[in-house]
């Protein structure tokens, strides 16, 4: 029931298989197809509040499916400005579109120069070879 | 087959409860009074009877077939230890009889501390815990204590723990407070000894290890271990959920373990009731015996046997009273019939693995090319890239011969995991029967995936949907407004 | 040497290590280093048949004296309530006594099932909305609850009523330090709780522990106290007598979000203080914090219905060192005897089981008082099956006297409460008679003359 594998070009993406769209000072996050294919069917997404911090790394919240749970890790730092409440209302949209229905927060950026550190497509695809 | 609560009627009952004239009526405050009943059964006792017996027929346990799930030591669990359990000096003692009226369960209690100490080589025991993770707890705050009473608590936070262990272990580190050091498996099954040894530091607190591990392999660095962790000062901790390999063979005192909890419930017969009760005493080197929770059995010099509540650095107390008592009877009975006999115990046990092994290693993939000890990890992994068949289904068709499955998925480090043991309560034709069905099952993996796939067909449900249990979870019967299938 | 418990034979023994490929059991044993081999038997006594081990037990087992051998009023925490002959032959069923946790829902319906209908009620008796497979007994379940107190609320005080058991008191302190949390306890005024104390000490704290009836058998003001943890936005917790709860408001029902408490009264023997069970019941808002297993149902690929482990990820075996407890085994066999006897109970059963307890329990504080000259220590409160009675002798003297003319009269306070040296529990449950407490009373009056 879930999508085909992708892994759309105009991401950027880090070692946990977290994705964001920066749209200026705001980025939009979620997680790779990788990521839901190997969780299964997401039963319950755990959100942040709206206006809660978010720091680069650290886990902001928390997805899961039968066998599994997993920290979502901020690929950014910033202020929660939205929650897809979709997503906590049907987690398997997850899996069923995971860039476009199924992401998870949209942040206001604290430190835009952390795009930098982040991983384009290529990169990502290195990370995926060594799985 | 339907619930208890659909079987109810207005105005059946199977208790009597006696009255007696002439009593003062019963008076609760008016704002304290129930105001709706508990919906609770209504039933006669031959509709309880037949409930709970046709739930039973649905139940599958060491009693009813071969029960190989590692890690669970699901041996035989004999039936005098039921008898002597109940008997009436046992199951009506109240706990709270003064120590006079209780001599036999003290002495019971003392003996059965004698016997660990030997077993474990270590010097004093406590019986408290209630299962293995509770004393695993326990084990961790005794650590506590211990460097707390040293000045050294502030600067040791890290517990080390290898990749193969049981979910308990790291679960109980977080819950006394401590941060998890985890450490890599070689290939040998081993933990990677280079590795450790950049992680262990005067920051580690300690080291919980089973040995032999969850892969069935005791560690060949053991000696390297203990001079890496006592060397740095810290403490070594040792998960007794595999002693049913090496009993009377080597003991973890001796393999330099200053800490051990016991799976009564494992290792000695307490019957695993469905998920419990189960016992999880630990056993201590001396220096770390003023932190055992209180109370502790003790025998006088006059020949009596008392509980001592006066230790000021006891951790305090994990669970009510002595312990679990029904469970030490059913234990200290078990030994007491095996005496140094256990010893052969732990050879059946790990002969059995060992024979069982040897007849699956060529058609499943054996990922750590050794002799096992009384349990065994195997995949499937080539079978899913095969044919698309897992551990999963292996499993399920499994259950079709008549066997209940091994334990799947565990541990974490082999894909597609089958951890077999068979325990030593096992006779050579069903460990062939088992060997047979799991060789069967790779055969039809080949020819018949959808067999597999649809499997079990002959229990009394087929594969459950665990995604719709998890999504809406749905906890306890709704009386008038409960789902039917469809709506769920 | 055969064993009743050891299958093999010399010729299974050869043929196995003939298919295995090494020439001894030993060789098996190889990978453990010389230094580390026991090298000697276990120095343990011989093994026995089990004709001689029955003998030996039955002889430990003579030299304890049980509620068959003295006429019993103990309770603090354990009571002796009659376990009817159904508890026995359900327990006795070896697909239940032997089987493990249900991780293979297939093979394991039967203990699903029951579970499902155990945790049914437990939300009947609370009125809770879900409730865990059981905790290893009512001491745990109060420190698992202040596990979810703490991630629910954010704040790390727990306050407890100084009235609540001192053993579920003590395993709370000992756990707290490891979760981060401090405990701070409130003193009873003569045997009960003041709501406006329990208040201000909840100020910051994320959870308010109070027992119902509370460790001197009185009666709380519980809707009150639950009030006033509410306003100070910390949880209600009640700590309750199952068997209660016929007679007794359910705690979902006067503002609590956790009810826990201690199963044993519900289906177990004493058996020396365990092994027992503790419940654990939440409002549905706090189900994903909740500690051990829960059984849901759901269907299966043929559309039968059926019962499963659900939210296991919240579980030691999946969620590792996020687990919100690492309990695994816990006590199902024992919740299982609960469900059977609350279901031979049933709700009148039940009502009328707190009645008799209510009855039985006056009649002996009138008869103390009539007979022997003893007060109830808190006349004031209304009490249910237990009360404190004023004895005017060292209570442990009391006991060793009445004991030794065939009565245990109660638990000696004295040795979790300063001052009350002199003061016995008594604790009248339907086992009671008339006539025992008759008895009781007569002998009271003997050994405080």
């Amino acid at each position: 029931m879930g999508a085909e594998e992708s892994y759309p070009e105009d991401l950027k993406y880090n070692h946990d298989h977290d994705w964001a769209r920066v749209e200026g000072d705001e980025a939009v996050l979620g997680i790779t197809w990788f990521a839901a294919d190997s969780l299964g069917e997401l039963v319950h997404y755990e959100a942040p509040e709206p206006g809660a911090s978010v720091a680069k790394d650290v886990s902001y919240g928390e997805v899961e499916s039968v066998k599994a749970v997993s920290d979502l890790l901020a690929p950014l730092s910033g202020e929660v400005v939205a929650v897809n409440q979709k997503v906590v209302d049907a987690p398997e949209t997850v899996n069923e579109d995971p860039y476009g229905e199924g992401w998870l927060i949209r942040i206001h950026l604290s430190d835009p120069s952390e795009v930098d550190s982040l991983l384009d497509l290529a990169a990502y695809r290195q990370v995926l070879a060594e799985q | 087959m339907k619930l208890i609560y659909e079987k109810s009627q207005p105005g059946r009952r199977a208790s009597a409860i006696p009255r007696h004239e002439g009593l003062p009526a019963p008076e609760v405050p008016a704002e304290l009074r129930r105001t709706e009943p508990p919906r609770l059964p209504e039933v006669p006792e031959f509709e309880l009877v037949r409930h709970f017996t046709e739930l039973s027929t649905r139940n599958f346990g060491v009693d009813t077939g071969f029960y190989p799930l590692g890690s669970c030591t699901m041996k035989y669990n004999p039936r005098i230890n039921e008898r002597l359990v109940g008997l009436p000096g046992f199951a009506q003692l109240h706990p709270h009889q003064e120590d006079e009226g209780a001599q036999g369960a003290l002495e019971l209690e003392w003996r059965l501390d004698q016997i660990l100490r030997e077993i474990t080589g270590l010097d004093a025991v406590s019986l408290q815990p209630a299962a293995g993770s509770q004393g695993e707890l326990t084990g961790l705050m005794l650590v506590r204590a211990y460097f707390e009473d040293r000045g050294e608590s502030e600067q040791r936070r890290k517990v080390v723990i290898p990749d193969t262990a049981h979910g308990t272990n790291p679960a109980s580190v977080t819950l006394s407070g401590y941060e998890l050091t985890p450490v890599q498996t070689d290939a040998r099954g081993n933990i990677d000894v280079e590795d450790l040894r950049a992680k262990v530091d005067e920051h580690t607190a300690a080291l919980m290890l089973t040995n032999p591990s969850t892969l069935g392999l005791f560690d060949e660095n053991i000696e390297e271990l203990e001079r890496i962790f006592h060397g740095a000062g810290a403490l070594m901790y040792y998960d007794g959920a595999n002693l049913n390999a090496v009993c009377g063979i080597s003991r973890p005192g001796d393999m330099g373990f200053d800490i051990v909890h016991i799976n009564l419930h494992k290792t000695f017969s307490q019957p695993h009731g469905g998920g419990g009760p189960g016992g999880g005493p630990v056993a201590v080197r001396g220096m770390l015996a003023p932190f055992l929770p209180v109370p502790v059995v003790v025998h006088r010099d006059d020949g009596s046997f008392g509980l001592d509540y006066d230790r000021p650095k006891s951790i305090g107390k994990v669970r009510g009273f002595t312990g679990p008592f029904g469970v030490f009877v059913r234990s200290y009975a078990f030994m007491r019939m095996y005496g140094p006999r256990l010893r052969e115990m732990s050879e059946a046990a790990v002969l059995n693995a060992n024979y069982v092994l040897a007849r699956l290693k060529d058609v499943y993939e054996l990922p750590y090319n050794r002799l096992c000890m009384h349990e065994f990890v195997l995949s499937a992994r080539r079978l899913k890239h095969d044919h698309g068949v897992t551990a999963l289904d292996v499993a399920k068709r499994l259950m079709d011969y008549g066997f209940h499955p091994p334990t799947i998925y565990f541990p974490l480090v082999v894909p597609e995991a089958l951890m077999i043991e068979p325990t030593e309560t096992e006779t050579k034709e069903t460990l062939d029967a088992f060997c047979d069905a799991m060789l069967a099952i790779a055969r039809e993996a080949a020819e018949d995936q959808q067999l597999l796939k649809d499997a079990p067909h002959d229990r009394p449900v087929r594969r459950l949907d665990e995604v719709r249990a998890a999504k809406n979870p749905i906890v306890k019967y709704e009386f008038d407004r409960h789902p039917t299938p469809d709506e769920q | 040497m055969t064993h009743p418990f050891l299958a093999l034979t010399d010729a299974d023994v050869e043929e196995m290590l003939r298919t295995i490929g090494v020439a001894s059991i030993d060789e098996l044993f190889r990978d453990i280093p010389a230094g580390m081999r026991l090298g000697r038997s276990l120095e343990l006594e011989p093994a026995l048949s089990e004709q001689e081990l029955s003998a030996h037990l039955t002889e430990l087992a003579a030299r304890n004296v049980d509620t068959t051998r003295e006429l019993s009023f103990l309770g603090a925490g354990v009571y002796d309530h009659y376990v009817p002959a159904v508890v026995d032959a359900v327990l006795q069923r070896g697909e239940f006594l032997t089987a493990y946790t249900p991780y293979q829902p297939e093979m394991s319906q039967g203990v699903l099932q029951s579970i499902f209908e155990y945790q049914t009620a437990i939300c009947e008796l609370t009125g809770m909305d879900v409730s865990n497979a059981s905790g290893y007994d009512g001491e745990t379940v109060a420190a698992d609850a202040c596990f979810i107190a703490k991630h629910a609320t954010g704040r790390t005080k727990i306050v407890v009523t100084e009235a609540t058991n001192p053993q579920v008191r003590r395993v709370v302190k000992t756990y707290a330090p490891g979760f981060g949390l401090e405990v701070v306890e409130v003193p009873h005024h003569d045997g009960t709780t003041d709501p406006d104390e329990l208040g201000q000490a909840a100020e910051d704290a994320a959870a308010v522990i109070f027992q119902q009836p509370n460790f001197f058998g009185c009666l709380e003001p519980a809707p009150d106290l639950a009030a006033a943890a509410n306003e100070a936005g910390a949880l209600p917790v009640a700590h309750v007598d199952p068997l209660s709860l016929g007679v007794l408001e359910a705690p979902a029902r006067y503002g609590c979000a956790i009810a826990l408490g201690e199963g044993q009264a519900a289906g177990n023997v004493p058996s020396y203080g365990g092994p027992h069970y503790g419940f654990l019941a939440s409002r549905r808002e706090f189900i994903r914090r909740m500690p051990g297993r829960i059984v849901g149902e759901t269907v299966d690929v043929a559309g039968e219905r059926g019962y499963v482990l659900t939210l296991q990820t919240r579980e030691q075996h999946i969620r590792r060192e996020k687990a919100t407890s690492n309990i695994t085994t816990n006590q199902t066999l024992l919740a299982l005897g609960g469900l059977v006897y609350l279901t031979w109970l049933g709700p009148q059963g039940i009502r009328e089981l707190g009645e008799a307890c209510l009855s039985l329990a006056a009649y002996a504080k009138q008869r103390l008082q009539e007979v022997a000259g003893l007060e109830p220590l808190f006349a004031d409160r209304a009490t249910f099956k237990e009360f404190a009675v004023r004895t005017g002798r060292n209570a442990h003297d009391v006991i060793r006297d009445a004991r030794a003319l065939g009565v245990h009269p109660g638990y000696a306070l004295g040795r979790d409460y300063e001052g009350l040296d002199d003061v016995l529990l008594v604790a009248v449950t339907e086992k009671r008679t008339p006539a025992e407490i008759d008895r009781l009373a007569a002998v009271l009056a003997e050994v405080t003359r």
